[in-house]
């Protein structure tokens, strides 16, 4: 009864909450409490200095601190670039796996009912729920010398754990809802009604999803994989359980920063950050054209 | 009997949604679907349009019977309750999708979609996309999209409930001339007992999967057969 209901609900709202959706929700008229306002509008800009502004200039400045050359040297390093390399790597294996499977997953989730499926994306969101230091540690007890899949590794000489393989298996765990929930409320609210239409009139699965699903997820796609490239770079936690730390071969950009900041080369530890900084402000700034496209 | 089903019985998680559903519809009849909601309309309209399977029962379309066929070799338009336009292509190119798909020639589409904007009366608006649409625009578009491909059997699910009242009657009209216009045998539901005697010449009523009358709306008005159809009609019987 209550699948019926929600097939039911979906129907109505399929068109217009689109639209209501997209409306710019109107502030209310202002009516005297100016003094609210400007306690509020000083509060958040205090604190997003506090905790925004004043660490990416800290960033930046230590990072010039000692100069030009200083900085160039610390960031054109060899271990520094094969770091990026391998940040890079793991983020575009992680963001292709991640949108092919987020793709799959909320099409499956929002458009066809079967039993499990509230299982199924309860199960989705683990990596959300789950301390990445704990997603490294369950991938070296799975897949570790010692784990449970290690005497099959060990004989194909197969190496995931302290190895590359390993570094990208955890981020694409660790980022795997982002395209997910991003795409399934969209599919949602869609209903099945156009693709069913478009089905009955013979139109084949690719076409439908091409004509009619894509263009509506477009925007949530593009929005979920910048998420998850963002969540990516910096994943911290469980590549540095899993990756062992082996400069040059399994270091990502974060793991280095920390390596160098422990060795107390400060400046280049920075400058090394600074790199991150740079990639996050470019994804800000996709982010931002995308929005506004968008509109 | 150009549509028929037998004894169609359909389930979902044990709840008896068509309870052995039988009926037949002659070529070029407008039939209408009557029950109040809930009763289970749309299920057997979808198990005709083969977008859900019966769990036993035989149904027969143009003397073929369907059972295995998928719904676009059915030859069926089908017009959803929201009208489902795809709300991401214009007016002209809902109407072209479906002989886009069956890759018919491009002057031929073109063609048939000026043929079809000129039916529904909106020449101007191939462009406009679906948000751009009134109400009752909307079903005309989805009325044009259906009949495109040129389908044996119109199907239509409560073709007037999203359309306020004031032009409903109008529209009600409208399409009955259309229908009767292109000579498409129709079935259409609805749970407005008016609407059904005022457009259909038979009306089929259903109550809890089950078919409770079948006849002209002239029967059904005068002789109803069961206490739940003497009900249900009652209201309305001294305006017919
Ligand atoms: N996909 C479904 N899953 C579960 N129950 C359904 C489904 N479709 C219909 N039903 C049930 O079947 C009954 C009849 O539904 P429906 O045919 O849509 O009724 P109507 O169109 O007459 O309002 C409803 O009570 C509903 O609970
Ligand atoms: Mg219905």
């Amino acid at each position: 009864m209550s699948k019926k209901k929600q097939r039911t609900y979906q129907q109505d709202i399929v068109g217009d909450s689109i639209n209501s959706l997209r409306k710019v929700v109107e502030p209310p008229k202002e009516n005297g409490s100016h003094l609210m306002k400007y306690l509020l509008i000083g509060i958040s800009a205090a604190f997003l200095f506090l905790m925004l502004a004043l660490p990416l200039a800290v960033v930046v400045m230590n990072a010039c601190k000692e100069g030009w050359d200083a900085y160039r040297e610390a960031v054109m390093d060899e271990y520094t670039m094969k770091a990026l390399q391998l940040t890079l790597l793991a983020t575009v294996i992680t963001v292709a796996v991640n949108t092919i499977f987020g793709l799959f997953a909320s099409f499956l989730l929002s458009k066809f009912y079967f039993r499990g499926r509230q299982v199924l994306a309860a199960l989705i969101d683990i990596p959300f729920s789950i301390s990445p230091v704990i997603a490294g540690l369950v991938f070296i007890l799975t897949f570790g010398n010692m784990g449970w899949m290690g005497d099959v590794l060990d004989k194909y000489n197969i190496k995931i754990v302290f190895a590359v393989p390993g570094v990208v298996l955890v981020t694409v765990f660790v980022t795997f809802p982002f395209v997910f929930r991003e795409l399934f409320p969209v599919l949602n609210a869609q209903g099945k009604d156009e693709e069913e239409a478009a089905a009955l009139m013979g139109a084949g699965g690719f076409t439908i999803f091409r004509r009619i699903t894509l263009p509506h997820i477009k925007w949530a796609l593009l929005y979920g994989i910048i998420l998850c490239s963002a969540r990516a770079m910096g994943e911290f936690g469980a590549v540095s359980v899993i990756s062992g730390h082996l400069r040059g071969k399994t270091n990502t950009l974060p793991l280095h920063v920390e390596i160098l900041y422990n060795e107390f080369n400060t400046t280049a530890a920075f400058a090394v950050s600074s790199i991150l900084v740079l990639l996050a402000v470019l994804i800000l700034v996709v982010k931002s054209l995308v929005e506004w496209k968008k509109e | 009997m150009y549509v028929e089903m037998k004894e169609i019985c359909k389930t979902f998680d044990g709840f008896q949604a068509s309870d052995h559903v039988s009926f037949g519809i002659e070529k070029g009849q407008m039939a209408a679907l009557l029950g109040p909601s809930g009763s289970g309309k749309t299920t057997i309209l979808r198990m005709l349009a083969g977008l859900d399977m019966p769990d036993s029962g035989d149904i027969m379309i143009n003397g073929i019977l369907v059972n295995d066929l998928p719904g676009n070799k059915r030859g069926i338009g089908f017009v959803f309750q929201n009208y489902a336009l795809f709300r991401y292509m214009t007016v002209a190119d809902n109407i072209a999708f479906g002989l886009e798909v069956q890759k018919k020639g491009k002057a031929e589409i073109k063609e048939r979609v000026e043929e079809l904007l000129e039916l529904i009366s909106m020449e101007d608006l191939g462009k406009r996309y679906p948000h751009q649409l009134s109400g009752g625009q909307k079903q005309r578009v989805a009325f044009a999209r259906a009949l495109a491909p040129r389908p044996g059997l119109l199907l239509l699910d409560e073709p007037f409930a999203a359309i306020d009242a004031k032009v409903r009657r109008e529209l009600r009209n409208w399409l009955k001339e259309m229908i009767g216009r292109v000579g498409i045998t129709s079935i259409f539901v609805t749970h407005d007992q008016e609407e059904a005697m005022e457009v259909a010449n038979q009306v089929i009523i259903i109550n809890q999967g089950k078919i409770e009358q079948i006849g002209t709306p002239k029967e059904i008005c005068f002789h109803p057969q069961t206490e739940f159809v003497s009900d249900f009609i009652e209201t309305d019987r001294w305006i017919v």
